[in-house]
Formats: structure tokens, C-alpha cells, sequence
């Protein structure tokens, strides 16, 4: 045979991923709120790879029966892939199960911590300025991910704060964004001004702007930054996030927010959406 | 210079072989030198609808794998003198049809032909990629249902990202939406999306909406492209499609209402 080309490249890629928090080790009452909060005739999910964090049931000596949990989550479109956290054994019943394991445990990056730098362009037009919050950490988690295969674990416990922000200039797609595709604006703001249409998705380590209407998933700070902002010129979405923290609209967007301008911030855990007033 | 154009949807049965028979019947007729090329390999069945099917003996596959000429497998329309269809293989598998043979084909097409209309199969995989791939403009046929419309909204992304014209950095894909089976009764009552409806959702200029049309089974049985019926809103529709295509200006959207009886209305040209 002749010289063959390379059959296939390993690279550590940084996708954003949903992640299912176990609160309980009663699985029937976890699938029966599963069950009311994701219709399974809305198709929100589908296919859609999803960790299970089980952190806050670490300390319990019950292990989830994880086939069943599975297949009961498969039914709702939405495809476990692995463990974060667990004790022990809980991680090698998942295995069992065919799981995967992530690292122990998910370091945020720590974005508060990092001191401002004064002379930082302002380049996030956040509406009060009086009482701005802090400037998105551009690449400082970035940083932490670069597509380094083995030691990127380790370098994630690192403390970040140390690195100085470096600036990654703002995305800005003008064209619609239509079913099936995604932009990643990675360390960046994304700017579009062209409309976002359902089955699209749009991501940003930053802030993400809307100059036009937002019927996709719109998905801000994805690496964890909770300061982060997203700007939509008419809400239509199916679903908005901010660091972590996300909204479906499945009975759809409350009346005086429907087709209005919003921004969307956190507020501790809670997503706060806003109506822009001109 | 010679243009690619695909006719295309993402959705199956929306009416993409009747479109792609009508639209390269009536550029033929405003005299351009067209060729219609039929990518639904396995399924093939423009050359029904063309009414040529008893005709063909080569295909497009026989040709990408130079067991015969171009010219061999070219059938001339019945109908148009400057119409040639290049039929599609009933019986090979899809994945004879390669980027490298589909270019090598359409270049050598360029040199005699004006327009090459390529009628895509549905989906969004392979077939439809390499009949969408080579493309200078786009038909976008959607009907008046949102899942349709859907399908249309990603097969837009795929153009503008994954077209030859988009990798290669050249200006983009020209875009034209074309709804079809369009029943402006089912719109009134909401049963169906409205022509505005799709343009809010789909933001490209729209070329044309052709109604629904029971005219449209009886041409196809009959192997005659609709554009050429007599008396029909269709063949109307079709021709207004052409029309703008060619850049004929002022032709009013027509058949996008229900219909009022009045005389003079019509008379008048008025909706
Ligand atoms: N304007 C119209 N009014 C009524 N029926 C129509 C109209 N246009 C198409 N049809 C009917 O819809 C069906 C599908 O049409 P056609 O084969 O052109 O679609 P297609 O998009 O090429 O389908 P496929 O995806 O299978 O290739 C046919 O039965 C055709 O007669
Ligand atoms: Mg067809």
C-alpha cells in the first residue's frame, strides 16, 4: 500500500457541555422531576451529551443505579457521557456502566480573583457604567486549555489570577446564523448582526450581542464567567445561558419579554432577564 | 459566462424535479442554452417528469467514469431546442458520484451551456452536498410549513459555509427563495406559514410562489414540464420565476391571495 495519510489527529478540544447536578440518590423522584422540567415532545435535547455531576452526593454510601438513569435520560434526548466527582464507588458503578470519568473535580477558573488592569479597553458597552462589573478575563482560561493532551488537568488546579489578562478582539459574524450551526466566540465577545434562527447556537466565553432576532441558544461566559452579559435585540430564543446557569422557554417567553429588547445577566444563581429601555 | 444553479431544499417532496423541469424548460424558452442535470442518483426521475425516460441510455455515472462521451448521454428536450437533460443513474450506488468527476463534468458543460440546472436530492448528506457544492445560485423551494422551512434554513447554512464559493473565499452563493404549494385558503385560516412568515424566518429575497396545484400531478403524469400548460396559475407562476431570474423588473408577486372573484380585479393585474 502506498504511503497512507494520517487516519486521525487526538486534540483536546474545548467544548462547551451540559452538566446534570445529582442532588439526590433517589432516583425516582430525580426522574420524575426530569421528567416535568424536559418535555420529551419539545426536542430540546436530542442526542445531546450531558455529564453527571455527583459532587453533592459524594458523601452518601448509595450508589444510582446508572443503566437505568441512562436509558431514562436517553429517552429525554439527552446522552450521559460521564461522571464528575462521586465517591469511589459511585465513580466505578459508572464505569461500570460505561461512563466516563471526568476530572474530579471541575475548577472554575477564577475569575474574580484576577485584578483588573486599569488600562483594560472598555470594550464590553455594559449599560451602568457606575456600577460596572468586572471586565470578562480574556484568555485567562484560554490559558489554562491550550491543546497540551496530558498535563491539562493539572494545569486547571493552577492558580489562573496570575496571568495577566490578554485581549482577544471581539467576534463579530454579519450574517444569519441558521439551523445547525454554531459559532464559538472562544475568550472573546461575540457580536451578530444578522438573525439567529432556532437549531443555532451561539457561544461565548464574553458577552454575546443580538442586533436582530435570537430564535437559537444563546450561551454567555461559557468558561464560568459570571459576569457575563448577553444583549438581544428580540428575544425568540430557546434557550439563554450564563455561565452555566440556563433557561428554556418551553411553555414560551413570558408575554413582556416576548420579541423584546433584553439583556440577560446573574444574579447569584438566579438568570435575570431584563427588558432594555431606550 | 455560463451559471451553475441548484435547485435545492433539505426537505424531501417539496417540488424540486418540478421546479428544476419548469425553471430550465423556461430558461431554455427565453433562449438561453440550458442543461438540467438530475443528482438524485437511485431515485431518479426528472426524466419522467421531462417525459424523456424512454430515451436515456447513459447516465451521469457512465460519464464521470468515462465509459462514454458527455454528448452521448445528453438527451435532447422535447419540447425546447436549447434544453438537454443529463439523466441520473436508476441503479448505482450514490457514492460514484465524486466532487472531482461532478467538476470535471460541469466544466466541460460550461463551454457550451449558459445555465446548468442542478436538481438535488433531499437531505442534507452527501447527494445534496455535491449537487449544491459547485453551485453559483441557489432555488430554495420551501413549502409553507415550518419543518420545511427549517430544513431550508439549514440547507442556507450549509451554502454559505460549505459551498465551493465559501471555502474558496469567492462572493457567496446568490440566494432566492421559492415557495411552492402555496394555498393562500390554508394561509388565511393559518393552517400554513404566509409568504412574509418565511421571509421573516429565512431573510433572502424571494423569487416567486407557486400555488398548489392539481395541474401540477396531471403534467407530471402527462411527462410535460407544467411551465408548459395552458391556462394555468403554475405555468404563470414558473414563467413569472424565469422572469425575475432573467432580471425582468415590476412583475408583481401574483397568487399570494385568495382569489376575489371580481372581473375587474383581475383585469386590472391587482392581487
Ligand atoms: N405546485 C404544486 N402543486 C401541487 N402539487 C405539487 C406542486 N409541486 C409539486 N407537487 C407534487 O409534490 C410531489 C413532489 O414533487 P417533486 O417530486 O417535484 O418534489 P421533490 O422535492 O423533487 O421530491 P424529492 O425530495 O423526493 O426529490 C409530486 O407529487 C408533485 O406532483
Ligand atoms: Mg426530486
Amino acid at each position: 500500500m502506498a504511503h497512507a495519510e494520517p487516519a486521525f489527529k487526538l486534540k483536546i478540544a474545548n467544548l462547551s457541555l451540559f452538566v446534570l447536578y445529582v442532588n439526590t440518590t433517589d432516583m425516582a423522584q430525580l426522574k420524575n422531576q426530569l421528567d416535568t422540567r424536559v418535555n420529551k415532545t419539545h426536542n430540546f435535547f436530542s442526542n445531546t451529551p450531558v455529564a453527571l455531576d455527583l459532587s453533592a452526593i459524594a458523601n452518601s454510601n448509595i450508589s444510582p443505579d446508572f443503566a437505568d438513569l441512562m436509558s431514562f435520560m436517553l429517552d429525554h434526548g439527552m446522552h450521559a457521557t460521564g461522571v464528575i466527582g462521586g465517591s469511589t464507588e459511585q465513580r466505578e458503578a459508572a464505569v461500570q456502566s460505561g461512563l466516563g470519568l471526568f476530572p474530579d473535580t471541575i475548577v472554575k477558573p477564577t475569575v474574580k480573583t484576577a485584578p483588573i488592569p486599569t488600562t483594560a479597553p472598555s470594550i464590553t458597552p455594559n449599560a451602568e457604567k457606575n456600577n460596572a462589573p468586572e471586565l470578562p478575563e480574556f484568555g485567562l482560561t484560554i490559558e489554562t486549555n491550550n491543546s497540551n493532551v496530558l498535563d491539562s488537568d493539572t494545569q486547571r488546579q493552577n492558580p489562573v489570577s496570575q496571568v495577566p489578562p490578554t485581549f482577544r478582539p471581539t467576534m463579530i459574524i454579519n450574517k444569519p446564523v441558521r439551523t445547525g450551526q454554531r459559532i464559538y466566540a472562544e475568550g472573546s465577545n461575540l457580536v451578530v448582526l444578522g438573525v439567529v434562527n432556532a437549531g443555532a447556537e451561539l457561544i461565548a466565553d464574553g458577552d454575546i450581542h443580538i442586533y436582530a432576532p435570537l430564535r437559537g441558544r444563546a450561551i454567555a461566559g461559557a468558561q464560568g464567567n459570571e459576569n457575563a452579559r448577553i444583549f438581544v435585540h428580540s428575544l425568540e430564543a430557546e434557550l439563554i445561558s450564563v455561565a452555566g446557569c440556563f433557561k428554556v422557554f418551553e411553555n414560551g417567553i413570558p408575554e413582556n419579554l416576548r420579541g423584546k429588547p433584553v439583556q440577560v445577566h446573574l444574579n447569584g444563581s438566579d438568570l435575570i432577564i431584563q427588558p432594555l429601555l431606550s | 459566462m455560463s451559471k451553475v444553479i441548484v435547485v435545492t431544499s433539505g426537505k424531501g417532496g417539496v417540488g424540486k424535479t418540478t421546479t428544476s423541469a419548469s425553471f430550465s424548460s423556461g430558461l431554455a424558452l427565453r433562449g438561453n442554452k440550458t442543461v438540467v442535470i438530475d443528482f438524485d442518483v437511485g431515485l431518479r426521475n426528472l426524466d419522467l417528469i421531462m417525459g424523456c425516460e424512454r430515451r436515456v441510455v447513459y447516465d451521469i455515472i457512465n460519464v464521470i467514469n468515462g465509459e462514454v462521451t458527455l454528448k452521448q448521454a445528453l438527451i435532447k428536450d422535447k419540447n425546447c431546442d436549447n434544453l438537454y437533460i443529463l439523466p441520473a443513474s436508476q441503479t448505482r450506488d450514490k457514492d460514484a458520484l465524486n466532487l472531482e468527476g461532478v467538476e470535471r463534468i460541469l466544466n466541460e458543460l460550461k463551454e457550451s451551456f449558459d445555465c446548468i440546472v442542478c436538481d438535488s436530492p433531499a437531505g442534507i448528506e452527501s447527494g445534496a452536498f455535491t449537487a449544491m457544492y459547485f453551485a453559483d445560485e441557489a432555488l430554495v423551494v420551501t413549502n409553507p410549513e415550518v419543518s420545511s422551512v427549517r430544513d431550508s434554513d439549514r440547507i442556507l447554512g450549509i451554502l454559505a459555509a460549505k459551498s465551493k464559493r465559501a471555502v474558496d473565499g469567492l462572493d457567496p452563493v446568490k440566494e432566492h427563495l421559492l415557495i411552492t404549494r402555496y394555498d393562500p385558503k390554508r394561509v388565511e385560516a393559518g393552517e400554513m406559514l404566509s409568504v412574509t412568515d418565511i421571509q421573516e424566518i429565512l431573510r433572502i429575497p424571494l423569487i416567486g410562489v407557486i400555488p398548489e396545484s392539481e395541474s401540477v400531478l396531471q403534467a407530471s403524469n402527462a411527462g410535460t414540464p407544467a411551465i408548459h400548460l395552458d391556462k394555468s396559475d403554475v405555468a404563470e407562476a414558473y414563467r413569472d420565476v424565469v422572469g425575475r431570474f432573467m432580471g425582468d423588473e415590476g412583475l408583481p408577486m401574483r397568487f399570494v391571495t385568495v382569489e376575489k372573484k371580481s372581473f375587474f380585479k383581475r383585469l386590472l393585474g391587482g392581487r
